[in-house]
C-alpha cells in the first residue's frame, strides 16, 4: 500500500472514526475489542455464559496466571525469559501451603514467605543472567529442572490438605468479586505505572531495547537485569499465594505447562519477545481473553477435544492481526 | 577485539600439533567432551552395571528421537530462532500415522508415509509464516505448539492406537547389524547434517543469518528459502521421531511427547550453540545430547533416586555453559 493512499483514507474518515482509531490501533484496544466481540458472540450464543457468577469465574481463574504474567512482561522487555516460573509457583504453593498447617503457625507468614523465597530464587537466576553473562533460555531451563525435581524429591508429591479456612485468601470475596481480582487490577495497575513512568521502570525498555545505548546514557545493565529477575520472582511469589490459596487441597507438584501459559499471555498481550516493548496491561488483557476464550468455548458446546486446537489457532490470529497492524503503523509513519 | 598472546604460547615452543591439539580440546565440543568422559568414568565407579555395551547402546536406543529433532533445531538456533513446536509435530504425525492405519483403514506403510507428510507439512506451515508474515520465530511456534497439539487431541479424542503389526516394530525394538535399527537412522543424519553445516555454502549461510542477517541478505544468501528449509527439515524430523518413538513403545496417545521440545533445546544448547545464534556445531550437540543421556542413567543405576537426577542435570545444564564461558573467555573469546 502506497503512503498517498493511506493518508487520502484517513483524511476522508469522519472524526468520531479517527477517535475510534485511534483507541484500538494500540495492542490493548485490540485486544478489548476481542474480548467485547468474544463476550457479545457468546454471549448471544448462550446467556448462561454472562451469569455474574461465570464472569467472575473467568476473572478468578485470570488472576494468578496475570500476576505471573506481569513479571513474565518485565522479563521479556528486558530482553530476556524465564521457563522457570511454572516450576516456581509449584515450588512457593508447596512451601506455601505446607507453612499453613503448621499448628500455630500465623497465617500471614504462609502468605508472606513466597513473597521472600520468590524474589530469591529471582536473584539467582538474575545473578547467572546478568553477571555470569549465561543466556536466560539456559538459566531457567536448568533452574526448572532444580526446582522440578528437588520439589519431588523433598516431599514425594504429596497432596496438602487441611488447610484452615482463614488460610484461603482467593476463596474469599469483597464487594462481589473474589479477593484475587483486586490483586490483578491492582497489581497490573502499579506495575504499569512504575514500568512507565519511574526512571528504574524505564531503564527496563531501554535495557531490553538497547542494550549498549542504555550502557552508554549510563544505566548499568546489570542491576536493571537484577532488578528485573527480583521483581519477577516477587510476581510468582503473589501469583503463588492466589494459586495455593484458591483451592481446597495443593499437589507439591508443578503444574505442567504453565509457563507456556503465561509467556502466551505475555506475548498475544503485546510484549515483544525481542525486547523493548510491550506493556503490562496488554499481558493482563491478554490472561482475561484467553481465560475467557476457554471458558467461552464450553458454553457455545464446542468439542472440548477441540478446544486446544481452536485456542492455539486464535492465539495465532492474535498475533497475525498485530502484526499487520504494526506493518500499516510503520508505513505511515513512513508516508 | 584486539588478540592479545597468550602466556602459555609464549613459553611453548610453538609446535603446530600441540597448538592444533590444544584448540580442538579448548573448543567448546572439546570441553564438553571433557566433561563427558569425566562424568562416564565417576558413574562408571558408582556402578558396574553402566559400562557396559550393552546398556549403551540401550541408552543410545532412548535418545533417537531427541537426537533427530535435536539436528534441525541446531541449524534453527544458529540462525537465532527456535522451535517450540516439535513435541507437538511429534505427536501429531505419530496419532495421524496411527488412526489412518486404525481407523481410516489405510495401509501400515501409506500410514507410515503420511506421518512423515504431516511433519514436514507441519513444520513448512512454520517456516512460510516466520518469512512470509515474518512472525518472530518463538512466537509462531508458541501457537502451533497448542494447535498441533489440539489437533492431535482432536483427532484422537484421547483414544490411543496400537496392535500394529510385527514388522512395525524392526525400527524401534529390534537390532540391524548389531546396534538398535533407529541409532542407524540418527548416525547417518548426523553425519550428513554435520557435514552440511561446517562444510556446505548452506551450512556457512546458516551461520551467516545467525551472525547478522541483514548482511547475509545483502551478500546474496536466499535467507528466506535457508529459514523456511530448516523449519521443515524440522517437522520432517519430528514426524520421522515421531514414526519411530511409536515403533519403539508399540502404541500412540495425543499427549506422546508433551515437553519433549525442552529436551531437545537443552541438548542443543548444552553442546554449546549459542541461544543467540550465530555459533554453535553438530558435534556439540550430540556429545550434549549423549552427556544427558548418560547422567540420567548412570545416576539412576548409581540408586540417585529420579527426581534427584533431575536436579544435577539442570545444574549440569548451567555449570557446563559457564564453565565453557569462562574458559571460552579465557582463550580470548569467541
Amino acid at each position: 500500500m502506497t503512503a498517498t493512499t493511506v493518508s487520502a483514507a484517513r483524511q476522508s474518515t469522519p472524526g468520531w472514526l479517527k477517535n475510534l482509531r485511534m483507541l484500538v490501533s494500540g495492542q490493548e484496544g485490540a485486544l478489548t475489542l476481542s474480548l467485547a466481540l468474544l463476550v457479545i458472540v457468546v454471549g448471544t450464543a448462550n446467556p448462561r455464559f454472562l451469569a455474574q457468577q461465570n464472569i467472575s469465574d473467568i476473572l478468578l481463574n485470570s488472576s494468578y496466571i496475570a500476576v505471573a504474567a506481569i513479571g513474565m512482561s518485565a522479563v521479556i522487555i528486558s530482553g530476556n525469559i524465564d521457563i522457570s516460573v511454572g516450576a516456581m509457583i509449584g515450588v512457593l504453593a508447596t512451601i506455601s501451603g505446607q507453612l499453613s498447617i503448621v499448628p500455630g503457625m500465623p497465617v500471614w507468614i504462609s502468605w508472606l514467605v513466597p513473597l521472600i523465597v520468590g524474589p530469591m530464587i529471582g536473584a539467582v537466576t538474575g545473578f547467572l543472567v546478568a553477571y555470569l553473562r549465561i543466556p536466560a533460555i539456559v538459566v531457567s531451563l536448568g533452574m526448572m529442572s532444580i526446582l522440578k525435581g528437588g520439589l519431588i524429591l523433598a516431599t514425594g508429591g504429596v497432596w496438602i490438605y487441611n488447610m484452615p479456612p482463614a488460610y484461603k485468601l482467593a476463596q474469599q470475596s469483597f464487594l462481589g468479586l473474589p479477593v484475587p481480582v483486586y490483586f490483578m487490577l491492582v497489581l497490573t495497575i502499579l506495575a504499569a505505572l512504575w514500568m512507565r513512568y519511574s526512571p528504574s521502570g524505564r531503564a527496563i525498555y531501554a535495557v531490553g531495547g538497547n542494550k549498549e545505548a542504555a550502557l552508554l546514557s549510563g544505566i548499568s545493565p546489570r542491576v536493571v537485569l537484577m532488578r528485573v529477575f527480583m521483581f519477577n520472582g516477587l510476581m510468582v511469589g503473589i501469583s503463588s499465594v492466589l494459586f495455593a490459596t484458591q483451592f481446597s487441597s495443593i499437589q507439591s507438584t508443578v503444574p505442567s505447562g504453565l509457563e507456556l501459559t503465561i509467556i502466551t499471555s505475555a506475548v498475544v498481550g503485546g510484549v515483544s519477545i525481542l525486547g523493548g516493548t510491550g506493556t503490562v496491561i496488554g499481558a493482563t488483557l491478554a490472561t482475561i481473553l484467553l481465560r475467557a476464550i476457554g471458558n467461552g468455548m464450553i458454553f457455545i458446546n464446542v468439542s472440548a477435544y477441540w478446544l486446544q486446537a481452536v485456542q492455539g489457532t486464535l492465539i495465532l490470529v492474535t498475533v497475525l492481526i498485530d502484526l499487520l497492524r504494526r506493518r500499516r503503523q510503520a508505513a505511515q509513519i513512513r508516508g | 577485539m584486539a588478540v592479545t598472546e597468550r602466556p602459555s604460547q609464549l613459553t611453548e615452543p610453538s609446535n603446530p600439533i600441540v597448538s592444533r591439539l590444544r584448540a580442538v580440546v579448548l573448543s567448546k565440543e572439546g570441553i564438553l567432551f571433557l566433561i563427558m568422559i569425566a562424568a562416564m568414568f565417576i558413574l562408571s565407579l558408582l556402578t558396574d552395571k553402566f559400562l557396559t555395551t550393552n546398556n549403551l547402546l540401550n541408552q543410545l536406543r532412548l535418545v533417537t528421537e531427541i537426537g533427530l529433532m535435536a539436528l534441525p533445531m541446531t541449524f534453527i538456533i544458529i540462525t537465532g530462532g527456535i522451535d517450540l513446536s516439535v513435541g507437538s509435530i511429534f505427536g501429531l504425525s505419530a496419532i495421524v500415522m496411527g488412526f489412518l492405519w486404525q481407523d481410516s483403514g489405510w495401509p501400515l506403510e501409506l500410514a507410515i508415509i503420511m506421518c512423515m507428510v504431516v511433519g514436514t507439512m507441519a513444520g513448512f506451515m512454520n517456516g512460510l509464516f516466520i518469512v512470509r508474515v515474518g512472525v518472530p520465530p518463538l512466537i509462531m511456534t508458541l501457537a502451533t505448539l497448542a494447535l498441533y497439539r489440539g489437533m492431535a487431541l482432536g483427532v484422537s479424542e484421547a483414544r490411543s492406537a496400537r496392535g500394529f503389526p510385527d514388522w512395525f516394530f524392526d525400527l524401534g525394538q529390534r537390532q540391524f547389524l548389531g546396534i538398535p535399527s533407529q541409532l542407524w537412522i540418527l548416525l547417518i543424519a548426523a553425519i550428513i547434517a554435520g557435514i552440511v553445516l561446517a562444510r556446505t555454502p548452506f551450512g556457512r549461510g546458516i551461520y551467516a543469518m545467525g551472525n547478522n542477517e541483514l548482511g547475509a541478505r545483502f551478500s546474496g544468501i536466499p535467507v528466506r528459502l535457508y529459514k523456511l528449509a530448516i523449519y521443515t527439515f524440522s517437522g520432517f524430523m519430528a514426524g520421522l521421531a515421531g514414526y519411530i518413538f511409536t515403533s519403539r513403545i508399540s502404541t500412540t496417545r495425543a499427549d506422546m511427547g508433551t515437553g519433549l521440545e525442552l529436551d531437545v533445546i537443552a541438548a542443543v544448547v548444552l553442546g554449546g550453540t549459542s541461544i543467540n545464534g550465530g555459533s554453535g556445531s553438530i558435534v556439540g550437540t550430540m556429545i550434549g545430547l549423549v552427556l544427558i543421556q548418560l547422567l540420567k542413567n548412570g545416576l539412576l543405576l548409581g540408586g540417585v533416586k529420579g527426581d534427584a537426577t533431575i536436579v544435577i542435570i539442570g545444574a549440569i545444564l548451567i555449570l557446563a555453559i559457564l564453565i565453557n564461558n569462562l574458559v571460552q573467555r579465557r582463550a580470548g573469546g569467541d
